[in-house]
Parts: C-alpha cells; structure tokens; sequence
C-alpha cells in the first residue's frame, strides 16, 4: 500500500504533527480518573495516587479493566471520558 | 548531447507504426541529429536507441498532445523546442525535414493519436508531480485510513469528506479560471490569507465538481464583503448561519436544484456548494463550533444551505433582479438566515388572503413582538405564485401588501403588552412600527409543483448595517 499525501486545507497554524490534548491547567476542582488495570498491586499505588491528587483538590474516581492482558473495553473507555477531566492509568507493576 | 530534432512516439499507434521505418534515414539525414522517445514501449520501434519516456516527463515537459510529433530547436539540456509538426503529412514533413523524397511509400496523410499525458486522469498526476503547492502537504503513513485520518486533524464538519490528494485539487483549480496563488482575502475569524488553492482544497473536500469552483469562490467572496459581517454572523449565539442563493444560468449549467425538494437533500451541487463555504470557514478561518462559533442550538443548515431559485416564469423577477442584475446575469447572494418555518394555505383562492397568511406568519420569526430586528426571505411555492399571478399580483404588488400587513401599533409590541415581558422598548408604544427594514423582505419562488405550502427563512437578529444584510455578487466573466 502506498503513503496517500493530502494537501492542507487549514491556514496552518498548528503544525503538522498531531498535537497531544491540551493539558488541564489546574487540579483544583476537576475530576481525575484512575484505572486500575489490575495488576498486582495496582490498588496499593492508585491509593496513593488518590491520596496526592486530593490534596491538590481534586475529585478522583477510580475505574477497573477486567483483565490487564486486554485492551479496555469500549464502554469503559465511553464512561471514563465522559466522567473525567484527566485520567491515570497504572502501567506497572 | 541534446539533439536538435526530438521525435515522440507510442508503440500503439498506428501512424507511428507506419512511419517507424523512416527513423534511420531521418537519423542520419537531419542536421543537429534525432532523438526518439517512446511513450509506451521501450522496445518500440526497434531501429534506433529510443529513449524511454514512461514517465512521460519529456512529453510533459514538451507539451506533447498528439503522437508522432517531430520537434525542432531543442538547442540545449532541458530546453523547450520551438517548432512542431503533428500527425503525418508527407508535404509538411518533407518541407520540415529539408528531406525531398521522405516517406514516398507511405500514404500522403494520416493523423496521429492522442498523447498518452492527455490520457484520462493523467494531465492532474503529471502535473501533481512536477507542480509546487502553496499548501503544506501531508504525508499519511501507510496504515492511515485517509478519510479517518481527516476526521482525527479536525477538517469535517462531522460528516466525511472526499480526501484532498493533490490530484484532486488540480483538477478543481481547473475549474477556477483564476491563479492558484490568488489571494481572494483574509477568512474570519483567525483573518487567515485564503488562496483560490485553499479554496479548491475545500471545495474537494465537500465533494464539489471543478464546474461548481466559481460558484464557491463567488460565495466565498461575498461571505468576505463587510455588509455580509461573516466574523459577527459566525461568533454569535444565534441560529443563523450563510444561506447561499444562487440565480441565472450558472444553476442549470451545473444542474443545481430549484423544483422538488430543493431545500432537502440529494442535489450535489445545492448540497456541496453550500458545504464548501461552510468548511473554508471552519478550516482556513479557524471557526469552529464551541470556539469561536457560540451558537446555542445552531441549526442544520450549518452543513449546507445552498439552493437556487426557479427563474421559469418570465414575470416573475429573480431575487437577483430585485437587486438589481439582469435575468441573464449569474449571481451568488448570501443572506445570515436560520432553519425553515413553514406556511401552510391550502384554502387561499385570492392574493389578499394568501398574503394575510404570509404576513401573520411572517410577523413570528425570531418573536412575534419584536420588530425590525431581523431580516427574512419568503419562500414562495409554485403554486402560491399562480394564486398571484391569476389575480395580477406581481412580487411588488405582495412586497407592498406585506409591509402594509406588518405595520403594527407599537403599543401591542411593547415589553408586557399582552402578558408577555418579551417585546419592543416602552418609548416606541407611540408609534407604528414596520416588522421588516424597507430592505428586510426578500422574496424568492422554487419548489415542486405541488403544494400549497411556502415557506420563510428567518434571518439573524441583527440585520442591516449593524450586522448583516443580504449580499450579492455577479460571478465574474472569466469563470462564468
């Protein structure tokens, strides 16, 4: 398969790369997912996570894949985005 | 070492067929010496080291539109040659080539066959190859959907639109009749540069014909014109949105839809032209929805809203007309309307009754109180327009029946009056006041040929000089 080239049809002010979502500018007042992708001792780590993130005056809530071996499933995916500000996602374990 | 003669060939013609075999006597008999390309098949025609062309960039390069073409002039590397013959014609080679008995076998005429660089689609791939943009060009990676990839860098307005590969928009430009690095103005509301190729790139991604670009570009335009107010029109948190107008013969050379259904869907022309506008202004002007666009509702005609109007009764003036064009001029009118209202009269036999039902309800758009505030278009039906036309009425006759129906006593407009706090300031309780701006009461006719049913566009609560008025434009000459 060859590489399709497009033409841009903006004014191009934004460069061309795909830019990462805008960042919150403050903790205070939003809403912090946590996903737990659980994996041993994902809890553990997410308490203290949720623990730092109060401070800063956040509201968390915490979130759970069925399995670590998948990918999230998309109804999960619907409900974080549309509850949360920002997630966390605990990779490592 | 260039030559100076350059024949051009393809192996499936027959008119290079039949005068392949004069190619050695013309190698060695002509001054400055013979270069052959081939088109087609290298191995073509098998008597002389033939230069592979494949690519056809020589061709390109040479304009090439016709094969055998014999060239004469090539003077230096990549130089243009400046004398040509097509096709074969024993005299005109013979007199070209200085070669008195050349081709003395072969029939006295034959003509050549088409240049592989005019074969379909291959003018816009040649020239997308060797052609320089002024937009940036984006390279998809190769596991890249191309239409979901225009989706995720926020070029649609939510529905698909047709990838805009540099082979495309060539092939709209061919459409414009204008220079690709045209300037056209500054797109609200970011006031970004536009060229009539950022246009074209738009237009394709809408889904217009190259036939429709003047039309977009004639829309554009008029969106740019201060009395239209397209930066104002775009922030506000009203419904209304451009409502594109097309009259004369540029709608039916583009088969645009004026009968049944003609503010519906299914007419590609009504459809995209209408789109094209609105994503010019999303791309290159910046104005998207929940940014700079604050509509509280918005309406559905913010993804298109194009129709032309039926200009099939000879007494019956177009909305172009009545701005002032001739019948048959070609004219883009933008006008900051919102979604439709309809108006149902199935029992109206008289022009006096069936402008009662206008007018009464004409008086509610935006608020039944509020008066002078905004503009409308009436939409009149076929069949509306013969209740007219039997009783003599023209346009004018209705206009100046629905002002005299629209001038209401400004103590039944005033805020509260009739328990209702919405209304017109208390100091106007005094007067008469008119529902539309002398300027404020356009009126169009299209629709099928049944149905007694009309129909009004309201417009944006801030009309006429302190925000929008109704705007046309001739489409120019060139592009008409």
């Amino acid at each position: 398969m060859t590489s399709t080239t497009l033409l841009d049809p903006t004014a191009e002010l934004q460069p061309v790369e795909r830019q990462l979502t805008p960042r919150l500018a403050s903790l205070a007042g939003a809403t912090v997912g946590l996903l737990d992708i659980s994996k041993p001792r994902g809890r553990e780590f997410l308490d203290e996570v949720e623990s730092l993130l109060a401070e800063e005056g956040a509201t968390v809530k915490r979130y759970s894949k069925p399995t670590f071996t998948r990918v999230a499933p998309t109804p999960l995916l619907q409900r974080i985005s549309a509850d949360c500000d920002a997630v966390v996602e605990a990779l490592a374990d | 070492m260039a030559k100076r003669y350059a024949l051009v060939v393809k192996k499936d013609c027959p008119t290079c067929e039949l005068i392949a075999p004069l190619i050695p006597e013309l190698a060695g008999a002509l001054d400055g010496g013979l270069a052959v390309y081939v088109q087609d098949d290298p191995s073509f025609p098998g008597n002389c080291d033939a230069i592979d062309d494949g690519e056809l960039a020589f061709s390109w390069r040479q304009e090439i539109e016709i094969v055998p073409t014999l060239l004469r002039g090539g003077e230096g590397d990549g130089s243009q040659f400046d004398e040509r013959i097509m096709g074969w014609d024993r005299a005109e080679w013979r007199e070209f080539t200085g070669i008195g008995r050349l081709g003395d076998s072969l029939p006295p005429h034959r003509p050549g066959c088409g240049s592989l660089t005019l074969a379909p689609g291959m003018p816009e791939r040649l020239a997308a190859r060797h052609r320089h943009f002024g937009a940036r060009k984006i390279a998809l990676a190769s596991a890249e959907d191309d239409m979901e990839s225009c989706f995720e860098r926020g070029w649609t307005d939510g529905l698909p639109v047709v990838p805009p590969t540099p082979e495309r928009v060539l092939r709209m430009l061919a459409g414009a009749g204008r220079e690709a690095d045209e300037i056209i103005g500054s797109i609200p509301p970011d006031q970004a540069p536009c060229s009539i190729e950022k246009l074209a790139i738009n237009a394709v991604m809408a889904g217009c014909k190259p036939e429709y670009f003047p039309l977009v570009i004639t829309a554009v335009e008029v969106a740019l014109d201060d009395r239209f107010c397209m930066h104002g029109l775009l922030c506000t948190t009203y419904f209304s949105s451009p409502v594109v107008i097309v009259n004369g013969p540029a709608a039916q050379h583009v088969g645009m839809n004026s009968g049944v259904n003609a503010l519906g869907q299914g007419n590609r022309a009504n459809a995209t032209i209408g789109r094209a506008l609105q994503l010019i202004i999303r791309n290159v002007g910046g104005g998207k929805p929940g940014g700079i666009d604050r509509a509280a509702m918005g309406n559905p005609g913010k993804y298109t809203y194009c129709f032309a109007e039926d200009e099939s009764d000879p007494d019956w003036p177009s909305l172009a007309m009545d701005r002032g064009f001739a019948r048959e001029d070609s004219v883009v009118s933008l006008f900051a309307g919102e979604g439709l209202q309809a108006i149902v009269d199935q029992q109206s036999r008289t022009p006096e009754s069936l402008a009662g039902s206008f007018a009464a309800s004409l008086r509610t758009v935006a608020h039944y109180k509020l008066f002078g505030l905004c503009d409308a278009i009436l939409v009149v039906s076929p069949e509306h327009r013969r209740v007219l036309r039997e009783a003599g009425w023209t346009k004018e006759t209705l206009r100046e029946e629905l002002y005299r129906l629209l001038r209401v006593p400004g103590q039944n407009l005033v805020r509260g009056a009739g328990g209702v706090a919405e209304g017109m300031p208390a100091r106007l309780a005094d007067r008469n006041l008119d529902k539309y701006r002398p300027d404020g009461l356009h009126i169009v006719s299209l629709g099928g040929r049944a149905g007694m049913f009309s129909a009004i566009i309201g417009g944006w609560v801030a009309a006429g000089e302190r925000g929008s008025q109704l705007v046309s434009r001739k489409l120019e000459e060139a592009s008409a």
